[in-house]
């Protein structure tokens, strides 16, 4: 049963509304930056895009976590699945992403011992039911995704599980926004600030950035209402000169957003210095995992030797990942890297730019 | 990828919450959740339930969307 109201959200009378709304406020020409990859298919699969008037540029960013991994990071995974004893649980997502010398894929099918899962807490499982192998889980995402293995980091060490780790590449949102405004390069008028990272951080989670770059910003939900919503807001903003931070999804973001997964995150994890693909190391952006966890922490648990890190020939993700190039500026789009054999991460993801180019854009 | 789509709560069993998302069953941990009630909505991510929908605040903020849309007359909004 759907919940009340969602139709409404899909509204095609509302969203044609709001279109006009957006068309009697534009002004000049304004680029605007869905920062998340999950923005980036609703846009696409609601075909946004093609409504919106041309003075509308929407930029992809780096919300897309498998995009966003650095290489080494990459290598690592794909090295700890060569561990004798050792049990990956991954999410689908990174699988068939390429590293320097193979996928997680191409090991799975050498014989290495890599299990799919839909939650850390799988993993948690197979590492309770698998006691003489070593179960490794690579933390890929945000701060939505962040709380979910840090509770299963929790749960484990409760559980006294000491054949269950995690190699964390976790990152935060808004030291990549500040990211993105300090490059020479990225040119954006206005963010549409991804919904669910918002639930755990709550508008106040912006307020730093905010405050220290003045630049419109708005949290959007999913549906398309949702992000036509926001895309009006960017532009009254940007037509009154009053750059805000706003919330455009209410019905799941709060001002101090979700305070216990913010306080399990802080448990496990703290910021630390961390290589972003197509950005570069960006302070105090990721989260390593603490030292009262440091049983369940696979990168001082194992001793791999990485490759030096190559990234595919001739990919074009870490400009598109910053909006500086689109999917049909890279020479390889379509004709070399297809979702079925994808040269680079942003054709791997479903939330991936190149992905959701090759399946809607005509 | 987040699952965009808010989910139902059919049951509750030590700390797992049985959800309902269009018809497919799921379970998801109410670790990160306190508070949650058979019946209510929640926005799960990776199979942890992450956000309480308020049903109050969901009708409010779509009602001053249309409002600020100019769209629909007061009598309808309130059936
Ligand atoms: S189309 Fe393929 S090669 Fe080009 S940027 Fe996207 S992922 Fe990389």
């Amino acid at each position: 049963m759907p919940i009340k109201h969602l139709e409404e959200y899909r509204d095609s009378d509302l969203s044609r509304q709001l279109v006009e709304k957006i068309k009697r406020i534009r002004s000049k020409k304004l680029r605007l930056m869905e920062v998340c990859g999950t923005h980036t298919v609703s846009i696409f699969r609601a075909g946004i895009r093609s409504i919106l008037p041309d003075t509308i540029k929407l930029l992809s960013g780096p919300g897309c976590p498998v995009c966003v991994t650095d290489q080494r990071e990459i290598d690592a995974f794909i090295e700890l699945s060569k561990i004798d004893d050792v049990i990956i649980t991954t999410f689908g997502d990174l699988m068939r992403v390429p590293g320097t010398l193979a996928s997680l894929q191409k090991e799975r099918a050498d014989g290495r011992d890599i299990r799919i899962v839909y939650s850390a807490m799988d993993a948690v499982e197979i590492a309770a039911k698998n006691p003489n192998k070593k179960v490794v889980f690579p933390g890929v995402g945000f701060e939505t995704t962040a709380p979910t293995i840090a509770a299963a980091m929790i749960s484990a060490k409760k559980m006294q599980l000491e054949n269950f780790f995690v190699y964390s590449a976790l990152k935060l949102i808004p030291p990549a926004l500040e990211a993105l405004m300090s490059m020479e390069a990225v040119k954006i008028d206005g963010f549409i600030l991804p919904g669910h990272v918002s639930v755990i951080i709550g508008l106040n989670g912006y307020q730093p950035f905010f405050d220290k770059y003045k630049i419109p910003c708005v949290i959007s939900g999913f549906e398309p209402v949702d992000i036509l919503q926001a895309i009006a807001m960017l532009a009254g903003q940007l037509k009154t000169g009053i750059p805000k931070l706003e919330n455009a999804y209410v019905r799941a973001v709060t001002i101090a957003g979700n305070r216990r997964a913010q306080e399990i995150m802080m448990n496990v994890f703290q910021p630390v210095d961390v290589a972003w693909r197509g950005i570069g190391t960006i302070p105090q952006s990721g989260l390593g995992i603490r030292e009262n966890y440091i049983a369940h922490n696979a990168e001082a648990k194992f001793d791999i030797k990485l490759p030096d890190p190559e990234d595919p020939k001739g990919c074009a993700c870490g400009q598109i990942l910053i909006g500086t190039r689109s999917p049909l500026e890279c020479p390889l789009y379509k004709n070399v890297c297809t979702p079925m054999d994808p040269v680079g991460p942003c054709m791997v993801s479903s939330e991936g730019a190149c992905a959701a180019y090759y399946r809607y854009h005509s | 990828m987040c699952l965009a789509i808010p989910s139902r709560v059919v049951e509750i069993n030590a700390g797992m919450a049985t959800i309902d998302v269009d018809g497919v069953k799921r379970e998801a941990s109410l670790l990160l959740l306190e508070d949650v009630k058979i019946g209510e909505y929640v926005i799960v991510h990776a199979g942890f339930a992450i956000h309480k929908i308020d049903e109050k605040d969901a009708l409010e903020s779509l009602q001053c969307l249309k409002k600020a849309a100019a769209l629909v007359d007061q009598k309808e909004e309130d059936q």
